[in-house]
């Protein structure tokens, strides 16, 4: 079972590398392992119920799929602000906008993903801080956890686009971080959101 | 010895469990089936500090300060440098209570008569001395905060310009737990009010949040998105065994522990909308936590004496709710969000958003009576109260 996983995924990657090498732009179907890193859950402990699972993003257009339950997902690096210079300007204009209570990216924000992909590419030297943000209409520590999966999300189409995961972290700050204090809708819009934060290496 | 008649007292209780016992059922205004009502008190005699905490106090468990011959029970005395109070039962004219308190502060004074009353009348514990721990938003950035219970003597826990949130209390011990930013990312820190000291307690990648302290203090379940997804953990509070106890796609966060410790009951959006399930706290599945007539349910928290569960619901504004904890339906109570059980399993402290700003307030569930606590400037929220 887990050899057959294995070479599914080496499948994948292996067509991977042979579509892009001859140019065809491929969108993955299936979540790409991180160098270096198991992507499957090990250990003891229930799976969750499939059937659940397969329910989670029903209904929230294109993006919705059919999620490996032995999979949960990319683990993430931790961040460590001392050991980078933060460029917040650079991907000011690709920052990715959410609907309400939701963490699915939405196919209008898809292109700005392929754009921040498309500059890690060219700057092989960076990685990215992916930061999570949430409108006030959940409470405090439910948009803790939303904001971080947001990030998450936007981390996971990252990696799904050819990017090392370990030049990828994430960060939550829930709804601390506004960037309009409004209290309506259209402040909303612009707070659900997330942000991405050029790491330069320390000189 | 500060409170030598207290002292007094509580001998005394324990003397005498059984009659304490048949008032608490009589009197018990929760479980009244005739519905919340008011014990009428008067309150005379009193001036400054320690009338505006004796009235707190009273308000906020389940008394109204009435006149003199609409009263139930009086309460008279005086204050300067001590306190004098007095119960007398008007209807049978017995003397119910007759101490002196002197030492410590006022308000002091004031609360240790008002346990006492509190006691004496309805034979449930008093809540006047025990403390919180909330967030005070100070622009960008929030520090933890200790107080009393109605939010005096308020002390500054954290100085670190940076985000802090989320304090939550160690059962029995001076000690908090809450999510720091000072180091760049979402981490836990174990703080220690006596000594001052603190240390990181979790520093996985991703977010560490949400901590709560088992009722034996000796485990911390938590939210962590060290797997790629923001699911609860349960650690050691000596740092040792972590075990996940979810595994979905979809985020978890805010749990607590029913009171025998082997329950945990969280939020999560697992079934694409945010409700309240429960796992054991040694792994295994995951139950969803019926709450009819209540959506989008997070937060909740397990009433000390484990028959209740408080939580927010958000149906186009945030509600407190309760439930049974074996679930059922729900009861709206009032606006409010973030709620927190007293260690009397009645009173709960809760979060207001109130013209741009939050405030701390404190609720008395069954009559639903709402008074806020003193505030630091600010924003306060995310209370936790000691138990």
């Amino acid at each position: 079972m887990k050899h057959s996983m294995i070479h599914r995924g080496l499948f994948v990657f292996t067509l991977v590398l042979a579509l892009g090498a001859t140019g065809c732009k491929l969108r993955p179907k299936g979540p790409t392992p991180i160098p270096g890193q198991r992507p499957g859950v090990t250990g003891t402990g229930t799976a969750f119920p499939p059937e659940d699972v397969g329910r989670v993003g029903a209904g929230e257009g294109p993006t919705g799929r059919q999620i490996d339950p032995n999979l949960q997902g990319f683990p993430p690096g931790r961040f460590d602000p001392g050991r980078s210079d933060q460029d917040r300007g650079t991907l000011a204009s690709y920052t990715v906008y959410f609907d309400f209570d939701r963490s699915a990216i939405k196919s209008s924000e898809r292109g700005k993903i392929e754009s921040v992909a498309g500059y890690l590419k060219s700057n092989p030297g960076v990685g990215v801080l992916v930061e999570g943000h949430c409108d006030e209409r959940g409470t405090e520590q439910y948009n803790l956890s939303l904001g971080e999966h947001r990030a998450l999300a936007i981390r996971e189409y990252l990696v799904n686009l050819g990017i090392d995961g370990n030049r990828v972290y994430t960060i939550t700050f829930g709804e601390d971080k506004p960037v309009d204090p409004g209290h309506n809708e259209a402040a909303w819009a612009k707070n659900r959101r997330g942000e991405f934060v050029v790491l330069r290496p320390k000189q | 010895m500060k409170y030598k008649f207290l002292l007094v007292a509580s001998v005394l209780a324990t003397a005498r469990p059984v009659a304490l016992k048949s008032a608490q059922e009589s009197i018990d205004i929760y479980h009244d089936k005739l519905g919340p009502r008011f014990i009428p008190v008067s309150l005379e005699g009193y001036s400054g500090e320690a009338l505006s905490a004796l009235k707190f106090d009273l308000e906020i468990q389940g008394f109204e300060i009435t006149s003199a011959d609409q009263a139930q029970y009086l309460i008279s005395g005086h204050n300067s440098t001590s306190l004098v109070g007095r119960v007398i039962d008007r209807l049978n004219k017995t003397a119910l209570l007759a101490k002196e308190y002197t030492g410590g502060a006022a308000r002091s004074q004031a609360h240790a008569f008002s346990d006492e009353i509190v006691e004496k009348l309805v034979g449930r514990k008093g809540i006047a001395r025990t403390k919180i721990a909330f967030k005070v938003d100070t622009g960008q950035n929030s520090e933890i905060y200790f107080a009393d219970y109605d939010g005096y003597n308020a002390i500054r826990v954290t100085q670190d310009s940076t985000i802090s949130r989320d304090p939550t209390w160690v059962p029995g011990r001076r000690v908090l737990l809450y999510t720091s930013y000072k180091d760049g990312n979402p981490d836990i820190y174990l703080h220690d009010l006596s000594g001052g000291t603190r240390r990181p307690f979790a520093r996985y990648p991703g977010l560490n949040a949400g901590a709560a302290v088992s009722p034996d203090g000796r485990r911390v379940a938590m939210v962590l998105s060290k797997n790629g997804s923001p699911d609860i953990y349960v650690r050691d509070i000596d740092g040792s065994s972590l075990t996940q106890l979810t595994r979905t796609r979809e985020d978890e966060s805010s749990p607590c522990w029913s009171p025998d410790g082997r329950t945990i009951c969280f939020t999560s959006r697992a079934a694409g909308r945010a409700a309240l399930y429960t796992v054991s706290a040694g792994g295994g599945d995951m139950r969803r936590l019926r709450t009819e007539g209540a959506i989008n349910c997070t937060e909740p928290d397990w009433s000390p004496d484990g028959k209740t569960i408080v939580f927010t619901a958000n149906m186009g504004g945030f509600q407190i709710c309760t439930v049974s904890a074996i679930g059922g339906g729900a009861t709206p109570l009032v606006g409010g969000e973030d709620p927190c059980w007293a260690p009397n399993s009645r009173t709960v402290i809760f979060t207001r958003r109130t013209g741009g700003k939050r405030v701390v307030s404190l609720l008395d569930v069954p009559t639903k009576r709402v008074k806020d606590v003193r505030q630091v400037s600010g924003s306060c929220s995310q209370p936790s109260w000691a138990k």
